[in-house]
């Protein structure tokens, strides 16, 4: 072994420091002015009063349903067809990988107005916060499938599907009792990062009028800034919260980059 | 290990156990969820997209390129000369500041928890979306930002010397808070591939610092740098919910401009709409067809 450089050149460490510095400023100016209350005074009441803000929860809870009902969807529509195509149907793996990639080339404002383009009824799809489920899966495809689908090239599928299948289980069975238990990280790292694309997303709920968290965190800023820089570092809090379990649950998962800004 | 699992598809499946009817339906369960999924994105993504490019075409007497062509009015042009310039700066300053700090916390000198730290306040960083980091950055660099005030208080006025928050420049800044970790997540791995015994190699030819960058690593990285230069790119250009919280919809981007069209801010045809979409989708699928060519040519060296 030859000598190992064991301290950082004065370069090395300028770039550090004007990068903490750049990326702590203003996470901390957030969160002193989300503590002002006007000239010198500093306390919590920006807090206070969004905890009594009807807007605030239900806006929260909308996002966080919202995210939710995009994760079963796209567990609906992704797994039993990616173990299926991974079994028996290698040959359409290259297409699945191109629709897992298409969401990239189709920009989210491009994509809402090609939905309003097109689908202008029927009123129970179109008129509730639910039809924003359907965009939201492609927010989080490319990223719930390469989750699910390193979970499943590090699982012997065809040996497991094997074992169940002599032992008289059917594909449901299969799919729920044998395949799912072994990808969980896979899965929680997918599900993580759908919450939070879904709990940021902005662009979709904005054309289509929705009051989800983003929208309303924007519509507190247009009046209330002290309120709007205490939901910002809220929203700081909970998606550092979130991709705080996607790096516990998943180390080597690559899937870490989400594309909501 | 892979082999293994990359069998014959044809292979003998023991399904024919359960015998009759579930064979059958066993067959065609899987191919029920196979349709299902290629249904809703033939029906929610290729099909609005379609109808997209279908209707840029389409005028009242059939096909014109008369809105294609509207792209080239002064106002939608600024738009997309906007948008490109904001996205290739805000990559490019990604690229090397993300760069530089990747390689900085890579270093045997640098403290392990320091790097630990670095990678995981980027994961948070990278996906700390559109309206609340808009915010924070008003807080900071607004008008009445606390920098702002702070360098006025010192006698550094940054709005009279050209700078605001609400202009490219401002823009890039802003979009750096989510670039540069992007960049780090992106070219760590590269970064890691390269071979110590290279640099050792070089050290003892002779090389200098200067020289072993220019002749061996950067060529090596060429590729890498490239393929995360482009997906920067992609990321800044089709952004919309930082710059339009950012300007309250007050900025000549492309995305801002599709977003008054369809809130019918502007009188316009929804043609219009449709043309911007059109052409925002053919930029990004220019860059990430280079993308795909060039990120295959930089997986040679991470065997």
């Amino acid at each position: 072994m030859a000598e190992v450089k064991t301290r950082l050149s004065l370069f090395n460490w300028a770039i550090i420091l004007i990068g903490a510095v750049f990326f702590f400023v203003p996470l901390a100016v957030t969160g002193i002015f989300s503590l002002w209350q006007g000239g010198n005074h500093y306390g919590f009441s920006a807090y206070a009063l969004l905890l009594n803000t009807s807007g605030f929860w239900a806006s929260l809870f909308l996002s966080f349903r919202l995210a939710v009902e995009t994760i079963l969807l796209s567990f609906l529509l992704l797994v039993p067809s990616m173990i299926f195509v991974h079994l028996k149907a290698q040959w359409l793996k290259p297409l699945f990988e191109f629709i897992s990639n298409l969401p990239f080339v189709i920009p989210a404002i491009a994509l809402i107005d090609g939905l309003t383009t097109l689908y202008t009824g029927p009123a129970w799809l179109i008129s509730t916060p639910n039809y924003l489920v359907i965009p939201y899966v492609f927010l989080a495809l490319p990223y719930a499938y390469r989750s699910i689908d390193v979970g499943l090239t590090t699982l012997d599928v065809k040996t497991l599907t094997e074992a169940g299948q002599s032992l008289g289980a059917g594909w449901g069975r299969i799919i729920f009792w044998v395949l799912l238990p072994n990808m969980k990280a896979a899965l929680i790292g997918a599900t993580l990062l759908t919450l939070t694309i879904v709990m940021g997303e902005f662009t979709f709920a904005s054309v289509l009028l929705f009051h989800t968290f983003a929208v309303f965190i924007n519509d507190t800023g247009q009046n209330a800034i002290t309120e709007a820089a205490a939901l910002s570092l809220f929203s700081f809090l909970i998606t550092w919260l979130f991709m705080l379990g996607v790096l516990i649950t998943g180390r080597r998962n690559p899937a870490t980059l989400a594309g909501a800004h | 290990m892979q082999a293994t699992q990359a069998a014959s598809p044809a292979g003998p499946a023991p399904a024919g156990a359960t015998g009759g009817m579930g064979a059958a339906a066993g067959k065609l369960i899987p191919w029920f969820f196979v349709v299902l999924f290629l249904s809703y994105v033939v029906a929610f993504l290729v099909a609005p997209t379609a109808v997209l490019v279908v209707q840029s075409f389409t005028g009242d007497n059939g096909f014109t390129l008369s809105y294609m062509e509207g792209l080239a009015d002064y106002q939608y042009a600024l738009a997309f000369e906007n948008s490109i310039i904001l996205s290739l700066a805000s990559a490019a300053v990604g690229l090397i500041f993300g760069g530089l700090l990747a390689y900085a916390i890579l270093q045997p000198g640098a403290p392990k928890f320091m790097r630990s730290l670095v990678t995981s306040f980027s994961a948070v960083a990278a996906n700390f979306a559109g309206v609340p980091l808009a915010f924070a950055f008003i807080s900071t660099l607004g008008t009445l930002g606390f920098v702002t005030v702070l360098f006025k208080h010192m006698g550094v006025d940054i709005y009279s010397m050209g700078f605001s928050l609400y202009s490219l420049t401002g823009l890039t800044v802003t979009y750096a808070y989510f670039q540069v970790p992007l960049m780090l997540i992106i070219i760590t791995p590269a970064l890691e591939a390269m071979r110590a015994q290279w640099r050792e190699a070089a050290d003892g030819m002779g090389a200098t610092s200067w020289q072993y960058w220019r002749l061996v690593g950067l060529p090596i990285l060429f590729p890498s740098l490239l393929a995360a230069f482009l997906l920067l790119f992609g990321n800044s250009f089709s952004a919309f919910a930082t710059p339009y919280a950012l300007s309250d919809g007050n900025i000549a981007l492309v995305p801002i401009d599709i977003s008054n069209v369809l809130s019918g801010n502007v009188m316009s045809d929804p043609q219009v709409g449709a043309a911007l979409s059109t052409g925002m989708i053919l930029v990004m699928a220019v860059v990430l067809v280079i993308y795909s060519l060039v990120a295959r040519r930089a997986a040679r060296w991470r065997k």
